[in-house]
């Protein structure tokens, strides 16, 4: 906190985005860490904004002017990575996967951080009935195991099978139910702690009415954490999303592709040797999963100056370059 | 270099001499230097004090005796400890010096203390660290520790768990584990400014014995000149990591030379001097009309599943005239906070009558109190948490004139911009964020919030603890200053005798929830009734080493009556 008040206190609004700041101050390992994540999670996008200019046939495309796709054929020069058994290339399908996972994470993310903050916001701050309520139903929402409510409400919202959008909607629905307790948790923990500090009590004693309070002094404070529970939870909500696929209440392979679904088919080509159809898609969650929580877990530690490490490099930069003030 | 330390005759039976010492620390923004070329030398049975304000260096250049440096600090110089330089000394070598050449007592003692052992366990923990000895033989010797330090009954308590002992208490026995290996060198780290000033003033006695009779060298950190006046021998005076001084503690006050150490001094609020109340035989201001009249008043908070309350206020009368500073003092745990947030609306009174500006406080609903916020301003202890961090200044200042819709925008600004100049900043600051500000220009701002709807009371919790000497000296002229000139009307809490002696001409001392006496401050502070008052008094550490070691007499002797 007392770091920015040197002589970085100004910098350009660039310098000052959360990824670019953390890139900048980190050294050594920490930043290998980071910088893989981050080319992981840009490879993730990449394939998922430019899917249709990168994959060379469409995700449910079976066939084309020279015919039918060969089915379960091994990689060769045509289909890089092979064909599943109902005729798909797996290379477009892995690659318009990307394209349904980043629409699950953003809109789950995004409907559970609002009302997940909001809720926190209100129970923390004002507390009584309405705080112990609200604790009661996060708490019996955690009690249950995520992947089955995420079942529970796929078969509410879309009755088990749908279209792309409807398939989206109900695996990211179902995901922002399962994470509304996390955000509601982490606010309403913060906004206890904060309620007891003094810039609360001085809005206090003015006469701040609670929504003030609420909204202009808490909710920023209260919400600095945030950033990292979502790339985090962005990992988790990715997961849920291959898991429903793989139980088979993602959505149909003729409206989307979806990892899990995929991974779900190749279950019977594994045992006969037929390790493309599984490989590539699996391989796809873990390297978005393990690139999204690189980037979380180096922020985390690059916000706490506790956790931060210079490199032995970087500190003797940092010494020679003498005072700058 | 270790051939200079064998050719100086003199250095031979120092037990820490620190030669050139220079830090830095690596942050993101560059290097900071921490302490630049510090020399000093500590004999054996020497109490030397190194004084300074916050950021002088004075802990950094303490710690290396023990080889304890931060993870992004960098070091140049030598640190003798015994002639082995800490500095330079890794692994076990390190671990043997620490506990039994030179220890460490810190500051809090309920966190240097792990809750979930004994005490017993944690004194025999550096004991059997560096002694091949029994568990038996250890608890004995753990057992003649606490005996030394003056714990009653030490073969029963040495069984204890720290939240037995109270904080006083639990500093001895952070001291006793200090004590247990018998080192030649103990460094203090503030070892009383987490502490009451009656356990103060005991706390230092010990320390004082303990050279006495064991001959140990002692390195006291601190930031308060009473301490040093106390018990010091020799002082030196630290400002942006250099030795601005250095000098026999008597020498140096009565006799300073550099000009840092000067101003230092004269910042120093000194217990009867510049009192509010002098020349006054009746309270000022008793005719005028009374903001805050408490009858009987009580404040119970409730304890936790089946554990039994606290009652941090017990049927206290106070008044509070119109225009009149009232100085609220006691120790931590009295209630003189609780009282100053039960006059704000902050806690819930539970008996008696609470009357701020006739409004009875034991009917208190929000909604009917919010217009009479607008006449009560608060100050509070620490002003780098009393401000929302992602606010400007001035959009902090000007909240209470947004709360309350009085002016628009443009006005806002203006009467912003004019109350900053009140409290002597400058108006670029209104753009700025409170991290950016210093602790005594946030104070000062807190202070212009306060008044920004010109209010009739003003409570000031604690509002110069936090800053060091010098800033607490000018932001108390400025609070005097502004009370003249405005008039109204404040309740000032403080620990500090001497701080409420300044400002406020009506004195009410606290005591476990009671007021006990309450006068005009000199009469109270010059010529106190009560027993407690009279021992809280002559415990205040003066900042003259002649003084204080008359005052040390008296407490002797009222400790034996």
């Amino acid at each position: 906190m007392s770091i920015p008040s040197l002589a970085s206190a100004r910098k350009s609004w660039f310098a000052r985005l959360p990824v670019v700041s953390h890139l900048r101050m980190s050294s050594g390992l920490q930043r290998g860490m980071l910088i893989a994540g981050l080319v992981l999670s840009v490879l993730f996008i990449v394939s998922a904004l430019f899917a249709p200019l990168i994959a060379p046939f469409d995700f449910a495309q079976s066939s084309d002017m020279s015919g039918d796709f060969p089915r379960q054929s091994a990689p060769d020069d045509k289909f890089i990575w092979g064909t599943t058994v109902t005729g798909y290339d797996v290379f477009s399908r892995t690659m318009y996967g990307a394209r349904t996972a980043i629409w699950v994470i953003i809109a789950a993310v995004l409907m559970s951080l609002f009302i997940g903050v909001l809720l926190g916001l209100i129970s923390g701050y004002l507390g009584g009935w309405f705080d112990r309520i609200m604790v009661v139903l996060a708490d019996a929402i955690y009690a249950f195991p995520s992947l089955l409510l995420a079942i529970v409400m796929s078969i509410v919202i879309s009755q088990g099978q749908s279209s792309l959008w409807g398939g989206i909607m109900a695996a990211a629905i179902s995901i922002t139910v399962v994470f509304i307790p996390q955000y509601f948790r982490v606010v309403r923990a913060e906004v206890m702690r904060l309620k007891a500090e003094p810039f609360v009590e001085s809005a206090q004693v003015i006469g701040s009415s609670p929504w003030r309070v609420m909204f202009t002094h808490l909710l920023r404070n209260a919400t600095r954490t945030l950033p990292l529970i979502f790339t985090l939870n962005a990992t988790e909500a990715l997961l849920t999303l291959a898991g429903l696929g793989f139980l088979g209440f993602g959505i149909e392979p003729t409206a989307a592709s979806e990892w899990g679904f995929d991974l779900n088919r190749a279950m019977s080509d594994a045992t006969s040797g037929i390790w493309w159809t599984g490989l590539f898609p699996g391989l796809a969650i873990v390297l978005t999963v393990m690139g999204l929580t690189l980037v979380g877990e180096s922020m985390n530690d690059l916000n706490d100056p506790r956790l931060r490490r210079f490199s032995r490099k970087k500190a003797q930069r940092i010494t020679q370059a003498g005072v700058t003030r | 270099m270790n051939k200079k330390l064998n050719t100086d005759p003199q250095s031979n039976d120092d037990v820490l001499r620190i030669e050139d010492l220079n830090i830095d620390f690596v942050t993101d923004a560059g290097a900071v230097p921490a302490v630049r070329g510090v020399d000093l030398s500590v004999k054996p049975g020497e109490i030397l004090a190194i004084v300074g304000e916050s950021g002088s260096g004075k802990s950094v250049t303490a710690r290396t005796a023990l080889g304890i440096l931060a993870e992004n600090g960098a070091s140049h110089g030598a640190v003798y400890l015994k002639g082995k330089n800490m500095l330079t000394l890794h692994g076990s070598a390190l671990r043997a010096a620490r506990g039994r050449d030179v220890s460490m007592i810190f500051q809090e003692p309920s966190t240097a203390l792990n809750p979930v052992y004994t005490v017993g366990w944690q004194i025999m923990e550096g004991i059997r660290a560096h002694t091949k000895v029994s568990k038996k033989e250890a608890k004995a010797r753990a057992i003649e520790a606490m005996r030394q330090v003056g714990i009653p009954d030490p073969e029963q308590r040495v069984d204890y768990y720290p939240h037995q002992f109270s904080g006083g208490q639990k500093q001895r026995v952070v001291i006793a584990s200090a004590l247990a290996l018998k080192p030649a060198l103990i460094v203090a780290d503030e070892p009383t400014t987490a502490l009451d000033v009656t356990v103060q003033a005991e706390i230092l006695a010990l320390l004082r014995n303990l050279r006495d009779e064991l001959g140990t060298a002692i390195v006291i950190i601190t930031h308060n000149m009473g301490v040093v006046a106390d018990i010091a021998d020799r002082v030196i005076v630290m400002n942006h990591g250099q030795v601005v001084e250095q000098a026999p503690a008597v020498e140096l006050f009565e006799n300073p030379q550099d000009d840092y150490t000067k101003s230092l001094l004269a910042a120093v609020p000194h217990l009867g001097r510049n009192s509010a109340s002098e020349g006054l035989s009746e309270r000022p201001h008793s005719q005028a009309e009374v903001l805050v009249e408490a009858k009987g008043l009580r404040v119970h908070f409730p304890g936790r599943l089946g554990a039994p309350g606290f009652t941090a206020v017990n049927a206290v009368d106070l008044k509070i005239h119109a225009g009149e500073v009232y100085g609220l003092v006691g120790e931590s745990g009295s209630g003189k906070t609780t009282i100053g947030r039960s006059i704000a609306g902050l806690n819930k009174i539970t008996d008696g009558s609470l009357n701020v500006l006739g409004y009875e406080m034991a009917q208190f609903k929000e909604r009917s109190f919010k217009p009479l916020r607008k006449q009560i301003g608060f100050v509070f202890q620490d002003p780098a948490a009393s401000f929302n961090p992602h606010l400007t200044v001035g959009e902090c200042v000007a909240e209470p004139l947004n709360v309350h819709r009085e002016l628009n925008p443009s006005q806002t600004r203006a009467k912003v911009a004019s109350l900053l100049e009140a409290v002597q900043l400058p108006g670029a600051y209104a753009d700025r964020y409170p991290h950016e500000l210093s602790g005594g220009q946030r104070q000062r701002a807190s202070l212009g919030r306060a008044l920004a709807l010109e209010p009739k009371l003003l409570i000031a919790d604690e509002p110069t603890s936090a800053l060091d000497v010098s800033v607490q000296a000018k932001v108390l002229d400025l609070f005097r200053e502004l009370q003249t000139e405005l008039g109204f009307a404040a309740l000032f809490v403080s620990h500090d005798l001497a701080v409420v002696d300044m400002l406020a001409s009506w004195v009410g001392v606290l005591f476990r929830g009671s007021l006990i006496e309450e006068g005009l401050g000199s009469q109270v502070l010059s010529n106190p009734q009560n027993a407690y008052t009279q021992r809280l008094i002559a415990s205040l550490p003066v900042p003259d080493p002649r003084e204080q070691a008359e005052r040390r007499k008296l407490i002797e002797e009222l400790n034996r009556a």
